[in-house]
């Protein structure tokens, strides 16, 4: 089997320091894979290069397309690369605002890659938006709406279902569950999780909150200071850290 | 290489004197032949917004800076020069922009749209079908038509060349979930060719038919955010749509109460102060040419 994507020796440096260093994994269709670790390990340096919004350094970002096959997204021109962005791909912020049009109707937002991609029939856009609003449980009367007039959870609901319109392969999550109250983000992870196992979405979940790695992800990767530390399958990186660095944050989250 | 002011012209003499102070419009040479560069450019590639190096000019942005510099850079001594402000031959950008180029390039001026062989717009098309050999030139204020939508000008420009052209319809979706239809009724974005979507400057949706396969070479111009584009003679101009909301253009559903036109588009003039109205054509040359003719609508005396 081919994996979806395939990363191999990927660094990116800020000048004399590192941002991520020598990273590889291989990620299989279907697979959820969490990165974690603390604020400043280059979680999201690492995130940003495999999604292409940054140029790694060094190092092949290998995607399984659909039309051509396995594929270098790193030496890949830019036009294929941004279409990829808006079909096979999805990226999800962790401040909705910075993947959400705050000034276009939640329609709109959800429509937008549909209409990127050629949709030209006004109904049918307006059709799978509403269906998509439902799906993450938002109320369709609110299709007219702008997102500024939504809470931070539907607008997080919101950006997913704005990603998923187009039915990509592989998610991209910068830490989706971030500023959210712990009840909207067991809805959020619980919204997620269905999603991904219905769709067949293979998923890079980037956060510091190990309860979202323990509930959605599959496989597990630990960063420190830009390096892989340890990695493994998630119940086996959490309840057994081989590497110093996986044991102190494991036992430095609270127990309620 | 700076031509000196023609001696021959149309004037007196007194206002002779006073041109030969300008460079022929106004405009340095190596200006106009930068300015010409960007047009023939623009010309090359229908719809592509070039940048040029934009002139300070003797009014203030927004009055038409943009056409004003490209006017200057195709007119010939023999030209004839025709303004219009939405329209109309008679209100304060034309007149003004008129008696610039007659003060400053001595050229003769018309108001009739057949005669002329430049004609400088703001925000109209003639009503009057334009032939080859005759120049339009608008005033732009804004060339970017995804600007609204994505205020980064890096970003716009890699839309363009990469012809992602999503969120021009994501505009028009808008529009109809909030208005039932679509409601832009000017500055109505267009692509060209099939490639580039273009800002046809803020003219009626009324004229977006016209842009197309026009005999006319057709030149835009804005001088603030200092880009040129333009349309060849015969290209291809598409209004965008959705297939179930196709490009319909609008006009006042009345006929003009001067000349009795049915087909021009027309200004709404209030009249007195309990609500009478009444509808003009909005391009003057056009409804006095019917009036000349004979034709009489409703207000007509």
């Amino acid at each position: 089997m081919t994996p979806l994507l395939s990363v191999s020796g990927v660094s990116k440096r800020y000048g004399p320091h590192i941002g991520c260093a020598d990273v590889s994994f291989d990620l299989y269709p279907g697979e959820v894979m969490g990165i974690v670790g603390e604020s400043g390990s280059g979680k999201s340096t690492l995130l940003n290069c495999l999604a292409g919004h940054l140029p790694p350094d060094a190092g092949r970002v290998v995607f399984d397309t659909r039309s051509e096959g396995p594929k270098d997204t790193v030496t890949m021109s830019e036009p294929e690369r941004r279409m990829l962005g808006r079909t096979d791909w999805a990226f999800v912020h962790q401040h909705a605002r910075d993947g959400l049009r705050m000034g276009v109707s939640a329609g709109g937002n959800v429509g937008e890659r549909l209409m990127a991609v050629g949709a030209r029939h006004y109904g049918d856009i307006r059709g799978k938006a509403t269906d998509w609003l439902e799906r993450v449980e938002i109320d369709a009367a609110r299709v007219d709406d702008r997102p500024t007039t939504f809470s931070g959870g539907m607008q997080q609901r919101l950006q997913i279902a704005r990603n998923l319109v187009t039915g990509p392969r592989l998610v991209f999550m910068d830490e989706p569950t971030g500023g959210l109250d712990v009840s909207v983000q067991a809805r959020l992870l619980d919204l997620l999780r269905g999603l991904v196992r219905d769709m067949g979405l293979a998923a890079i979940i980037v956060t510091h909150d190990l309860a979202v790695v323990r509930l959605l992800a599959d496989r597990l990767m630990v960063m420190k200071d830009g390096h892989v530390v340890e990695t493994g399958l998630t119940d086996q990186v959490l309840d057994d850290p081989q590497h110093a660095y996986s044991q102190l944050l494991v036992s430095s989250v609270l127990q309620v | 290489m700076n031509a000196p002011f023609r001696e021959e012209g149309p004037q007196g003499p007194a206002e002779r004197a006073e041109a030969s102070e300008y460079n022929f419009a106004y405009l340095d040479e190596q200006t106009k032949r930068m300015i010409r560069r960007a047009i023939l450019k623009g010309l090359a590639i229908p719809g592509y917004q070039v940048p040029f190096a934009s002139r300070e000019m003797p009014m203030p942005y927004g009055w038409g800076t943009g056409g004003v510099q490209v006017s200057a850079s195709v007119l010939t001594p023999d030209d004839m020069l025709k303004v219009i402000d939405q329209g109309a031959d008679d209100t304060t950008n034309a007149v003004s922009i008129r008696t610039f180029f007659e003060r400053t390039a001595g050229v003769e001026t018309t108001t009739q749209t057949s005669d002329a062989t430049i004609i400088q717009t703001r925000h109209r098309i003639p009503e009057a079908p334009l032939t080859e050999g005759q120049i339009l030139v608008y005033q732009v204020p804004i060339p970017e038509p995804l600007r609204f939508l994505e205020p980064r000008e890096s970003e716009t420009r890699k839309m363009h060349s990469l012809e992602e052209y999503g969120l021009m319809h994501v505009k028009l979706y808008e529009d109809i979930s909030r208005h039932g239809h679509i409601a832009t009724s000017y500055a109505y974005p267009v692509r060209v060719e099939g490639r580039y979507v273009m800002d046809p400057s803020p003219i009626p949706k009324f004229d977006n038919p016209k842009l197309g396969d026009m005999p006319a070479i057709q030149l835009f111009g804005a001088g603030r955010e200092q880009r040129i584009y333009a349309l060849p003679p015969y290209t291809q101009v598409v209004s965008l749509d959705f297939e179930d909301h196709p490009f319909e253009p609008s006009k006042a559903d009345h006929c003009c109460g001067l000349c009795g036109s049915a087909e021009s588009y027309l200004d709404e003039v209030i009249v007195d102060d309990s609500g009478g109205r009444m509808f003009v054509c909005s391009d003057t040359d056009y409804c006095e040419a019917r009036r000349a003719a004979g034709h009489k609508g409703a207000f007509a005396a």
